[in-house]
């Protein structure tokens, strides 16, 4: 099986959806000619023309609105937000319009808006949000954060497939870093599965997006030198979560640490911690245990980056408490 | 200065596409219209009896003095052209064929309403007649209306779409954005500004300083007219000059139809802080006054007409009304239904 980046297999993805579907259209800022800020769409208006890869006034409101209208009388727009930080300027559009629009009128939005999000990229405090758990408290929303490429190029496709408005989390940090093995050919992520990524049994890591990465690298470090083993649960789906999964992991192991690179507070994080403690109270063995990054602004110096970060020594130093408690 | 000159030109052109427009509406359309602004008053009237009764809850709201601008500009609008209305706009829906039971039981939030009990007044959709109605974040349903208009610009289908906003609506950003797009995208979108004086009770001195909000059409390079929103021949002429100009292909319009909010913002709004005397002003320019002299006056209603009308009109309003009562709340328990499509 080819091993292709994460990035790219979020353009394949894409690239295949458009092929498969005419309803299929990229609407965004620099998206075109430029190929996108990051050119996951390079290449792309060449091969599909204007009317398929439609560079957009810099509106974010107008882009998630025009998004939304389409949607709603049969086509399916795929938005892109040019880092997922600016999609505050389109907020109302997404929690007002398309979140409530087949709740209020039993209509379709077949929508996704890519969002290219998270930090350890440099980029200060409006480059690097991870915003998605504002939307999670929006019901009508789908949210997506894919880890690997082969969930990427999945669960794009699925995005694309859904009749709801889907809110595709694309790590920026990961675009290039993360290399997987991709199929060539068609297959879907379904939409509210997640997926082990790392089995065990005296720990589960709770987690998705970025943070999947270092939990694996904790867990390795962690069974070669204590002896402990850890599972890592990656959520892929924010919305619907699947609890399924989350619980029957912990009712296993008996204890969890829940991780993501969102900072803590009001983040999924506390959600997920909330659903264990309602479900699986009598499995548990020690507390639950948060890890995200810390409460502030995402600062810019590498030094302070990487001490709001979460990372694998932090997770370390989690694990190594709940294996002691 | 370049502004004033361009203001002047605008008017001017418009007066010209007034007077040559004015001859193509036939008796019978007229007569028409005049039935739905007719039909639009009462309705809103029944409207307000019933919230005081106490059996509409929530809101209820008014187009009192909004009634040619409502029914002339959707009059323009083709069974496959899109309309987006606001909750001065009751008449667009009826014109583009939405029934009086249907709104009755909208306003009363009944299971078998459009929006099916999940939201009231005009706040539903109806894809058969393409109508959408508006969200409470005024000017949020720009940018949906821009979108329908890019899907039809994309599979070149020729349909026009058509969306209202008000005076104060015309500062939320989405009012920039989405004419930032649609005049560079050249989408056809019809775009009116029902500048009825006040935004709830912001009068719109305190809502811009340019002359007329039509000006700000020259900043997106797209035409602007200011318009008599009292006055259905020019309602309709100019809004269907706007409309064919969409379909061609030439890019939106920006229309500023100077109107009168006769009633408060809502039902519960005495609107203490209008003066007097300018409501006087305006009930001389009342547009259901207006379309009945020129009728009347042009002997195409006559008294005999205009009792059919008024009975026909009252008896759909009575059996919508009845009909609504007898109509059941949803069951609780769909509350938690469909809220993600399959």
């Amino acid at each position: 099986m080819p091993v292709i980046s994460y990035i790219d297999a979020i353009s394949r993805g894409l690239r295949e959806e458009m092929e498969r579907d005419s309803s299929v259209f990229l609407l965004g800022e620099d998206i075109g000619e430029y190929g996108g800020a990051f050119k996951v769409t390079k290449g792309f208006l060449d091969h599909f023309g204007s009317d398929r890869v439609v560079d957009t006034v810099l509106a974010e409101s107008a882009i998630l609105g025009a998004a939304t209208g389409a949607a709603l009388v049969g086509m399916r727009p795929v938005a892109e937000m040019q880092f997922a930080d600016f999609v505050t300027c389109g907020f109302n559009q997404l929690v007002n319009n398309s979140a409530s629009m087949h709740y209020r009128w039993n209509l379709p939005v077949p929508m996704v808006v890519r969002l290219p999000s998270g930090a350890g990229i440099h980029g200060g405090p409006f480059h690097s949000r991870n915003p998605e758990a504002w939307f999670f408290h929006q019901p009508g929303l789908k949210l997506v954060a894919p880890s690997t490429p082969y969930d990427a190029k999945g669960l794009i496709k699925a995005a694309i497939r859904d009749s709801n408005p889907v809110l595709y989390f694309e790590h920026k940090r990961l675009y290039r870093h993360i290399k997987g093995e991709v199929p060539d050919g068609d297959y879907v992520v379904e939409i509210g599965k997640g997926d082990i990524k790392h089995h065990g049994n005296d720990i589960s890591v709770i987690t998705y997006g970025s943070t999947v990465h270092p939990a694996i690298e904790a867990a390795e470090i962690l069974e070669k030198q204590d002896g402990v083993s850890t599972e890592v649960v990656d959520l892929r789906t924010l919305m619907p979560l699947d609890k399924e999964l989350i619980l029957s992991s912990v009712r296993r192991t008996g204890k969890v640490l829940i991780v993501h690179e969102d900072t803590l507070t009001g983040g999924i994080g506390g959600e997920i911690a909330a659903l264990i403690a309602e479900h699986a109270f009598e499995s548990l063995d020690a507390p639950i245990k948060r890890l995200g990054a810390i409460d502030t602004p995402t600062p810019f110096a590498p030094t302070l980056e990487e001490y709001f970060l979460p990372n694998k020594e932090k997770i370390l130093t989690a694990l190594r408490k709940l294996a002691a408690y | 200065m370049s502004t004033a000159v361009k203001s002047k030109n605008t008017r001017a052109v418009l007066a010209k596409r007034t007077d040559s427009a004015k001859q193509h509406l036939s008796d019978a359309e007229l007569l028409r219209l005049f039935y739905f602004m007719r039909l639009t008053r009462e309705f809103e009237e029944s409207i307000i009896t019933l919230y005081r009764q106490g059996k509409i809850i929530g809101g209820a709201f008014s187009g009192n003095g909004n009634e040619a601008t409502a029914v002339g500009s959707a009059f323009c609008l083709k069974k496959e052209d899109y309309l987006f209305p606001m909750h001065r706009d009751l008449g667009a829906h009826l014109v583009k064929g939405q029934t009086v039971r249907n709104l009755m039981l909208q306003h009363l939030g009944r299971a078998n309403s459009p929006a099916r009990g999940r939201d009231g007044t005009g706040h539903y959709a109806d894809a058969s007649l393409r109508i959408y109605g508006n969200i409470s974040h005024l000017a949020a349903m720009i940018p949906v209306a821009t979108g329908v208009a890019l899907a039809s610009k994309l599979r070149n289908e020729r349909s026009v779409v058509m969306t209202y906003i008000g005076d104060g609506g015309s500062s939320v950003g989405d009012f920039h954005e989405s004419l930032a797009m649609c005049s560079v995208m050249k989408l056809p979108l019809v775009l009116i500004v029902e500048n009825n004086q006040f935004a709830y009770s912001t009068p719109i001195t305190k809502q811009f300083i340019v002359e007329r909000i039509s000006d700000r059409a020259i900043g997106y390079g797209i035409p602007g007219f200011t318009i008599d929103g009292t006055d259905i021949n020019e309602v309709v002429a100019v809004c269907a000059q706007a409309v064919d100009r969409a379909r061609r292909g030439e890019g939106p319009t920006l229309i500023e139809s100077v109107t009168m909010r006769m009633h408060g913002h809502s039902v519960n709004d005495g609107a203490e802080y209008v003066p007097k005397k300018l409501l006087d002003e305006w009930k001389k320019k009342d547009p259901l006054m207006k379309i009945e002299k020129l009728l009347m006056d042009k002997k195409i209603l006559t008294p005999a007409i205009r009792s059919d009308f008024e009975k026909k009109i009252s008896a759909e309003l009575q059996e919508a009304v009845n009909d609504a009562l007898e109509s059941s709340y949803p069951p609780a328990e769909d509350a938690a239904s469909e809220v993600y499509a399959e």
